[in-house]
């Protein structure tokens, strides 16, 4: 599994903006989880990191829009701190609910 | 290489579980408690009264990821079968195993062997680790065992094989307490009883060997067998005998060792069961919690597979076993190798 992050600035003063970014989020929404209000912590394989590159890249406008993905150093709890409310969950931990 | 996924447990009783955006979304009384995505998840256990919405049954049903039902209490109640996807040929090689006489003895005597060599493993384990005069009892155990691995080349018919079988477990059983080295008192065994179960370890056992069962049977399913039509168990309308054959080499190693570790390192002690009237006696919402949570984390502990000598996470090991049975019906392999804990 390859840990990211995702970052992304949409530009929200169209109708048309808003439409991306609300595609944006929901790409993300399906592979990861949101950590903040526009940056998501991914987790996924390599060919789920292709789909996921694509799929963010079919919605982009390249002109107006910015995404970045980020590669979190492994293993994560060493290299990521968090401070204040963090909702965080391992996918890869016990899930009892 | 397949992935070690994990498994969604959901036992808190009302929750209501739905595809959100690929995500499994839990509510509880309407809030939001959790959003898992897909690819995280290889399989869903629910017990007792917990809802599914049809979409997300569909969704998991074309990944080929099953949804297990319990009961409150955790006895088995159904699974979801999702659409064969493995190869017919493989599955007719399989039934044809199976009509033969002589492929079938050949395969329950290694499934057989297998059990009862790590139920000696399990045993001498154990005797390194108690005081007493207890490892003396264990270690004959084990070697009554072993001697009953030397019968299993001499039997002729399947029958043969389970009787041997069923030798070795009453020698097994009867000193199974005394690998247990807390709670003494409260946690004792006289004989299996599986429905109800009758005593505190009774109640663990039909526990973790439904979860385990569970896991054979998608390893069967995901390698593309019928996973109910097995070798060592009699076919049955309903019983996923394939699954059962390759879940008893495991029962000694993974589900058997797994209580023992959890009683002796007393993170189940006696409250942790309800006796009820008529003399059943049930596991906690905790404990199973408990349980759950141990065995994560020991499927993705890693050990070395004897015959394919590479590094396994426990949780893999069906799977690795499945292919391996897979390999042998189809006559790619002269026998099926069972795995030997170490």
């Amino acid at each position: 599994m390859i840990d990211l992050l995702v970052c992304y600035d949409v530009a929200t003063t169209t109708e048309g903006g808003r439409r991306r970014l609300r595609r944006v989020a929901k790409v993300c929404v399906a592979h990861g989880q949101r950590v903040q209000n526009s940056v998501f912590e991914v987790s996924v394989t390599d060919t789920q990191l292709l789909t996921l590159r694509q799929k963010l890249l079919d919605i982009l406008d390249p002109t107006e829009d910015s995404i970045r993905l980020y590669r979190l150093r492994q293993p994560r709890d060493s290299f990521v701190e968090a401070y204040g409310r963090d909702q965080y969950v391992n996918f890869s931990d016990p899930l009892i609910l | 290489m397949r992935q070690l996924l994990n498994t969604l447990y959901v036992q808190t009783q009302g929750s209501y579980l739905h595809l959100d955006t690929d995500n499994i979304r839990v509510d509880v009384e309407r809030q939001r408690k959790a959003m898992i995505p897909l690819h995280h998840v290889e399989g869903i256990v629910v017990f007792g009264n917990v809802l599914l919405s049809p979409y997300l049954i569909h969704r998991l049903a074309r990944d080929h990821k099953p949804v297990t039902w319990l009961t409150e209490f955790g006895r088995f109640m159904a699974r979801t079968e999702t659409p064969v996807s493995g190869n017919v040929l493989l599955r007719t090689a399989q039934h044809a195993a199976a009509c033969d006489p002589d492929r079938t003895l050949a395969v329950a005597r290694f499934v057989a062997a297998g059990k009862l060599q790590n139920q000696k493993t399990t045993l001498m384990r154990a005797a390194r680790e108690v005081q007493d005069s207890d490892p003396d009892l264990l270690r004959q155990a084990a070697r009554d065992i072993n001697a009953q691995i030397g019968v299993l080349p001499l039997t002729g018919t399947v029958d043969e094989v389970r009787g041997v079988e069923g030798a070795a477990a009453r020698t097994y059983w009867e000193v199974f307490p005394l690998m247990i080295r807390a709670n003494r008192d409260f946690f004792w065994l006289t004989e299996r009883t599986r429905r109800p179960a009758r005593d505190p370890i009774n109640s663990l056992l039909n526990f973790v060997y439904t979860i385990l069962a569970n896991d054979c049977a998608s390893a069967a399913q995901s390698v593309g067998l019928d996973p109910q039509v097995g070798f060592l168990h009699a076919l049955r309308p309903g019983r996923a005998s394939l699954a059962l054959d390759l879940m008893e080499e495991l029962r000694p190693a993974t589900a058997d060792r797994a209580i023992l570790t959890l009683i002796n390192r007393q993170q189940l002690t006696p409250r942790d069961f309800q006796q009820h009237e008529g003399g059943a006696v049930t596991i906690t919402e905790d404990a199973r919690r408990t349980i759950l949570a141990h065995l994560t984390e020991r499927r993705k502990e890693e050990v070395t597979h004897p015959l394919t000598a590479r590094k396994t996470p426990l949780g893999l090991i069906p799977h690795v076993q499945a292919r391996l049975m897979a390999q042998h019906l189809r006559g790619d392999r002269s026998h099926y190798p069972p795995y030997l804990h170490r």
